[in-house]
């Protein structure tokens, strides 16, 4: 008999065999540190520190990891309605675009407060946006929206240097980026929230979008297992012909869940540019939409699984920084491998361990 | 330069420019015919091109380079064929995350083995390979109009471009003249009936694979070790996905598939030559357009607004024996 079928308590599903993909994917990235001539355990040593051991570590490793909640929950929300959105790096990209305009057009009038909100919108509003073309090729004329979410990225990407260097590039300067926003178009920091656990935020840019960013994961998980259109993208994500039949329609939810995960993906844009750098520059998205992928394959596509996943990604990217200044032998990309391990790993080899997982478990069971 | 010498220059960069696309293209010809989807390309090309340039220069000897490439980029393959064959994981998933480890292992290694930013050192001489002078290349330069066509576009170039352009006839000869290629096709297309026909889905789709991986090691090779001379960070650029787009492009046919790099290339030679160039009445083009084209094009395409690219049945399904 096929092992495929055997049901595993859930335990196993989403808790251990995530697990032991991971193992597997941190210890192989282990023997490409041993293989350049460094001790992985110094190496990891040194990358816990890096992203935990102060305040400002901290303050940085959750500057990260905001970023990927977002983009996890993007890649997540069109993965339950079957759809593999790789456009969340260009998505991220417009909405920061929809993000500056607005800090552009109010930091003069007035506070933070009042431009956040139609900031979170603007920036949900030009991602949505991005993906409104590949979501509607797929959805109406039948093109692989993995392959137009690909060139949407790239072509979202020559629009945008497009705009920055012709349009909104600040008269006389050399730097393709928007002026600097007034507090006004400044997302504050979250440095209150380190204090009450005896933390100094100093330097790191963790700011508000956190929290927006955990309201997001929450409605996410009301939206996909709370509410109609959530059944509805998940029958979908299941069934395409089961769906259809049942009469959900097609056409409506694969735009429906390609916009909220465009419009997901655009509000990341206001953690680097509204929280951090308080200006619109090329290429700030700096990937955090392909990070997106693995954050949504290791937390199974399940919001808190995408919050923890996200935070150990973030722990990854300020820990690998940190130690690429201790160990130089050890570049920055160590973490891009990190990255296409877990990806391999957790989510084109899901069910490599499952067989022996089910013979394991089976022994057990009987006895 | 007048008028002639430009043209000749930009279809000079066109053919240079287009030789990955079509190396890589060919490749992902082979995987997606036999139902495989292959984002990978990308991966697989600039892994090949850093292998290619640390093989060439730590032996010196451009062929060794190349072997090199090749054998890094099937390894690459091979692991595809492992996620996505053997175990049928999401074969985008497979790709995207080999691009991630290509990527990263590239530069990580590079700086720890030669400590230059990820860059490989200086290849040169015989670790090269350099362009090759044609016969009669030098005599034919005063004929008129062929004649500079001939010396600067057709000789001229390396050995790997040549060859490019024959890995052409001999896709088309492989895929639709030989029993293999049949069965190869067959199985992108009803692997349920190849299955039945008692041949080897899971064997075919490797061999798949593995010509794709023995492509993308020439595109590699190309990359570092022909058109430059050394590897650099990141080199290949999104040529993986460039290519991935002419192969849709050409509806997955083989000589379309060389018009459609061909096509990529020139506008890309073209986009550098109008850099900060102005066109007549309508004002400089930003350069910007050149580069998304091949990309808008390919959505434009793919909506069936321009014909339809219909891809082969099985692509991107891994094949179940029985349930």
């Amino acid at each position: 008999m096929s092992t495929a079928s055997v049901p595993l308590p859930n335990w196993i599903t989403y808790g251990l065999m995530p697990f032991l993909n991971l193992l597997v994917a941190f210890f192989i990235s282990g023997l490409v540190v041993w293989w350049i001539g460094e001790n992985p355990f110094e190496a990891l040593r040194l990358l816990i520190e890096g992203s935990l051991g102060r305040g400002d570590a901290i303050g940085f490793t959750l500057f990260y990891t905001t970023s990927f909640i977002f983009t996890g929950l993007s890649v997540a929300v069109a993965f339950h309605a079957g759809l593999f959105n790789i456009g969340s790096e260009g998505q991220a990209y417009l909405g920061g675009l929809g993000a500056a305009l607005v800090a552009l057009a109010l930091d003069k009038y007035v506070p933070w407060y009042v431009t956040m909100p139609f900031a979170v919108i603007g920036a949900a509003l030009f991602g949505a946006g991005w993906a409104l073309i590949p979501a509607w090729l797929q959805a109406k004329r039948g093109s692989h929206i993995v392959i137009t979410t690909i060139m949407f990225n790239f072509i979202g990407a020559a629009l945008m240097v497009y705009l920055l260097v012709n349009v909104l590039i600040v008269p006389g300067k050399m730097a393709p980026e928007t002026r600097t926003f007034l507090p006004g178009g400044q997302l504050p920091k979250l440095d209150w929230l380190m204090a009450w656990f005896g933390l100094k935020l100093g330097p790191a840019p963790f700011n508000v979008s956190f929290l927006i960013a955990l309201v997001m994961a929450f409605l996410v998980w009301v939206l996909i297992w709370r509410t109609k259109l959530g059944y509805e993208m998940r029958t979908l994500g299941i069934s395409p012909s089961a769906a259809v039949y049942a009469g959900i329609p097609y056409a409506r939810t694969v735009i429906i869940a390609m916009l909220i995960s465009g419009g997901l993906a655009g509000m990341m844009a206001l953690n680097p540019v509204m929280g951090a750098s308080a200006r619109l520059q090329v290429e700030f998205v700096g990937g955090a939409g392909f990070v997106g992928i693995a954050v949504s394959l290791m937390g199974r596509s399940h919001p808190l699984g995408i919050v923890l996943a996200a935070l150990l990604f973030g722990i990854l990217y300020q820990g690998g920084a940190d130690l690429s200044f201790e160990m130089p032998n050890i570049t920055r990309e160590m973490i891009v491998v990190i990255q296409g391990l877990v990806i391999l790993f957790a989510g084109a080899l899901e069910y490599m361990f499952r067989p022996t997982m089910v013979h394991i478990y089976q022994r057990f069971k009987r006895t | 330069m007048d008028f002639f010498d430009i043209v000749v220059s930009i279809l000079g960069s066109t053919i240079r420019l287009s030789i990955p696309l079509l190396f890589t293209a060919l490749a992902g010809l082979f995987t997606e015919r036999a139902g495989v989807f292959d984002i990978g390309l990308e991966g697989k090309m600039l892994a090949a091109a850093f292998a290619s340039a640390c093989v060439a220069y730590l032996t010196g000897n451009a062929w060794l380079g190349l072997l090199g490439g090749i054998a890094v980029s099937i390894i690459f393959s091979l692991i595809h064929g492992f996620a996505s064959i053997t175990n049928r994981g999401n074969q985008i998933v497979s790709g995207v995350a080999l691009n991630f480890v290509a990527a990263g292992l590239t530069v990580v290694l590079g700086q720890a083995w030669f400590g230059q930013g990820g860059r490989t050192p200086q290849v040169s001489g015989d670790g090269r390979f350099t362009p090759i002078i044609l016969p009669f290349a030098d005599a034919m330069r005063e004929v008129p109009i062929i004649g500079p066509l001939y010396a600067n576009v057709i000789s001229g170039n390396n050995i790997l471009t040549y060859l490019a352009f024959l890995a052409v006839p001999i896709t088309w000869w492989v895929l639709f003249r030989t029993r293999f290629g049949l069965r190869l096709r067959a199985v992108g297309e009803n692997p349920g009936a190849v299955d039945t026909a008692g041949i080897s889905v899971t064997w075919l789709r490797y061999r798949a694979v593995i010509a794709a991986g023995f492509l993308c090691g020439f595109a590699g090779a190309y990359l570092s070790i022909a058109q430059s001379a050394a590897f650099i960070k990141d080199m290949s650029a999104g040529k993986g996905y460039i290519a991935l787009a002419a192969l849709i492009f050409a509806k997955w046919k083989p000589v379309p598939v060389m018009f459609a790099c061909l096509l990529f290339g020139f506008l890309d030679a073209f986009a550098n030559f109008m850099q900060g160039k102005a066109v007549p009445g309508i004002g400089e083009v930003p350069v910007q357009i050149f580069q998304a084209l091949p990309y808008i094009l390919t959505c434009i395409l793919l909506a069936g607004f321009i014909g339809v690219a219909r891809p082969p049945k099985a692509g991107g399904v891994a094949y179940t024996k029985e349930r």
